[in-house]
């Protein structure tokens, strides 16, 4: 069975929701839509106050060339344009939309049946990407339609579905295969129809044989998709790494995916981009996972909900009360999510799930001191050396840290996990690169 | 014929030396670097502490830039404060500019108490990276994070957190305005004030841009922009910007009408006596007064 081939860890798996079936979250009285919910620059608002809305209807129209349209996930008034803060408390701009009733936009097409045929020309579904604001769940939220659209000069050989689901806890896409095989499965026909490649290539890690089961049967009655069981072993969801274990090649050091011939798009995207191109409906809702150890088998949740809810609506819903030895609630899965400040934050397209932990488990060893055992450099995915970034970083000598490849760390945490002095490595590094970054922009002015 | 050894050795060695003596005065005279001798003068007179709070790249290229530029027009030593200045002066031979010494002042008056922690970061202790990473811990993104980036800039030992605030204090005596913090804080909470005579100072402690409620929520002692103090000021001194005010340490008489003005007590008044009762306020031409308007907050 195929894996990545350099570094990796094993985290206790957690997949502790897998048998909660996706539930649709209630409608709320008030959502909050933020304006950047995707990698590169916000859309701009294109209602005003008071205006109606309905399901669907574009609110947030891109700009920008690295930016994504918006749509409103609700029907309802439009009650101010503001800014609102996130979930970790930075203020964003956002528009905040009363709720009344549940109106779609007549285009959308909500009735149950799967639609199997598709005749768009690879630029229409790309151009459809774009008006329908897809972009990648897998947790970057790049732009769908950017990375459809091949640059001039490279050319794509490989369509890879992202069904990984490396990090713990997390079961959204696992319960999408289960559900939704079928519509998966025209979803990665229609992207590998967008980029003229024979074959697409579904990677599910062997811990879910189920959904491989599923899928197996499903690809059986579509052609060009090959479901690839693989050897489990954390980062394996990320890009490059998911690259390697597929394909062997490796995308070189500040190279994109497309370099070596490869596409990869994550499992919940393909859902997304059947609903966007056969039933005409905006990403407008995401599958969330609501899990935590210290939470009850009957309180694990997979919700389809909309954009904008506030998290602390999720967690009233979902749990009622967060319970009093809670530590930290986090948004994402515990390597690379983070730990949320501010409940009453939205949630976005990009979110994946809500987590919830106790305090034993949420807190941080005391750290101390590198001992050069060289377990990080082992453990790195990248080939890094996370132990020479601490001191280079502490002692401020960013651009020796550029040298030494810094910017291709993937933040993955696989340092931090094995490091036996806990020492906060990954966060050493996310401070580094951003120094570095700011270094270089000052330098180009 | 036999030479006396110790003779031909003295001879040989004699010979030798006189030999590389021309050349070396040929090759001291060909690239001899004329240097004033003024700049060792200068630099050793300056503190040598290579802060880099003058801007250049230590005391030495500080000593260079005094002896090109021939006075001390623009150039300052925060480090050496007046005493260097008038050395450096009498070395140059110009009259040493006048100068206010200057002290770091944080804009932040969210302690313990009124900015209350909402959550608990045990991420890396470092104010970029928690910056970058969330909001902090009261839910205000513009205030004093309290981990300390500022302390490690510090060359001088002159400010800490203070553990009861959590908010980083200067301590004046040792502070000599290098800026140190200045670059250090990535909020901007920090800014190089006049020490005020007697070290008398009134300033704004709060560097929160957001609307008057919103910033009341994460922090009781918040600016709310609500421009009372703009209003109260006798001298235009200040100025409301972005939900902000500010007082301009140039203009600023230090009358104190602002303190006792301010809703949310977030003027703050340095090293001043106790004020007398509310009826008399501190010393100000009353003439220039304006009739204090009550004005509502912004909401």
């Amino acid at each position: 069975m195929k894996t990545f081939a350099m570094g990796g860890v094993h985290p206790e798996e957690n997949k502790i929701s897998t048998h909660a079936a996706i539930e649709q979250f209630p409608l709320p009285k008030q959502v909050v839509v933020l304006m950047n919910q995707h990698l590169g620059a916000p859309a701009t608002p294109v209602v005003a106050k008071g205006d109606k809305v309905k399901v669907g209807q574009l609110i947030g129209e891109a700009q920008a060339f690295m930016c994504a349209n918006v749509h409103s996930p609700v029907s309802g008034t439009v009650n101010k344009i503001d800014v609102c803060k996130d979930p970790f408390g930075l203020p964003k701009p956002a528009v905040y939309i009363d709720v009344e009733g549940d109106e779609w936009m007549e285009t959308i097409d909500r009735t149950p049946d799967i639609k199997r045929e598709c005749d768009l020309t690879p630029q229409e579904i790309v151009a459809k990407l774009k008006a329908m604001g897809i972009v990648g769940l897998g947790g970057a939220t790049f732009p769908a339609h950017i990375k459809y659209s091949v640059p001039e000069g490279k050319k794509a050989e490989y369509l890879i579905i992202n069904a990984v689901e490396c990090e713990p806890y997390l079961t959204s896409d696992h319960r999408v295969m289960l559900e939704h095989a079928e519509e998966i499965c025209i979803g990665i026909s229609i992207l590998r129809k967008a980029l003229g490649v024979p074959n697409a290539y579904v990677g599910i890690e062997n811990n879910k044989p189920e959904p491989i089961r599923v899928m197996t049967e499903m690809a059986k009655k579509f052609e060009g998709i090959i479901v690839e069981p693989l050897k489990m072993k954390y980062p394996q969801g990320a890009e490059k790494q998911l690259i390697n274990a597929i394909t062997g090649r490796k995308v070189p050091s500040g190279k994109l995916p497309i370099d070596v011939g490869c596409v990869v798009s994550n499992v919940g995207t393909t859902f997304a981009v059947y609903e966007a191109i056969q039933k005409n409906k905006p990403l407008i809702e995401n599958i969330l996972t609501v899990t935590g150890k210290m939470l009850a088998a009957n309180q694990q949740h997979n919700y389809q909900v909309r954009i904008g809810i506030s998290y602390a609506d999720i967690v009233r819903h979902a749990i009622g009360e967060l319970p009093a030895t809670t530590g930290k609630v986090i948004s994402g899965g515990p390597m690379m999510g983070k730990a949320m400040s501010n409940l009453d934050g939205p949630t976005v397209k990009g979110a994946s799930s809500v987590l919830i932990m106790d305090e034993s488990e949420a807190t941080r060893a005391t750290e101390g001191n590198c001992i050069r055992c060289g377990k990080c450099m082992h453990a790195c995915p990248m080939g890094l050396e996370p132990y020479l970034f601490s001191s280079l970083v502490r002692n401020g000598r960013y651009e020796e840290a550029g040298d030494n490849h810094i910017l291709d760390c993937i933040e993955c945490g696989c340092c931090l996990f094995s490091c036996p002095a806990n020492k906060p490595l990954t966060d050493e590094i996310r401070l580094g690169k951003n120094k570095l970054r700011a270094i270089m922009a000052a330098k180009k002015k | 014929m036999s030479v006396n050894p110790i003779l031909l050795a003295v001879l040989v060695l004699g010979l030798t030396g006189a030999v590389f003596a021309v050349v070396l005065y040929i090759v001291a005279q060909k690239f001899k670097v004329v240097e004033d001798p003024l700049i060792d003068e200068v630099a050793e007179v300056l503190p040598g502490a290579n802060c880099g709070g003058c801007g250049k790249a230590g005391c030495r290229a500080m000593a260079e830039a005094f002896v090109k530029q021939g006075n001390m027009e623009g150039l300052k030593c925060p480090a050496g404060g007046e005493e260097v200045a008038r050395k450096v002066a009498a070395l140059l031979g110009c009259a040493a500019e006048a100068s206010e010494p200057q002290v770091a002042v944080v804009r932040c008056g969210g302690s313990c108490d009124k900015a209350v922690a909402k959550n608990h970061y045990d991420g890396l202790q470092d104010c970029a990276f928690a910056s970058s990473m969330y909001a902090g811990e009261s839910g205000c993104t513009f205030g004093c994070l309290g981990l300390g980036s500022c302390v490690k800039a510090c060359q001088f030992d002159a400010i800490a957190v203070n553990p009861e605030t959590g908010i980083a204090q200067v301590d004046e005596n040792k502070c000599v305005a290098c800026g140190a913090c200045v670059k250090a804080c990535p909020r901007g909470v920090i800014e190089l004030r006049n020490k005020g005579p007697k070290g008398h100072r009134v300033y704004v402690a709060c560097n929160n841009k957001e609307k008057g409620a919103v910033a009341r929520k994460s922090c009781s002692s918040a600016c709310i922009g609500c421009g009372k103090c703009e209003k109260t000021c006798p001298f235009g001194a200040i100025k409301l910007e972005n939900n902000l005010a500010y007082i301009d340490y140039k203009v600023c008489k230090m009358c104190r009408k602002c303190v006792a003005e301010c809703p949310s007590g977030c003027i703050e008044a340095t090293n001043f006596p106790p004020l007398p009762p509310k009826k008399e306020p501190a010393a100000a031409p009353a003439a220039a007064a304006q009739p204090v308007k009550a004005e509502e907050p912004k909401a």
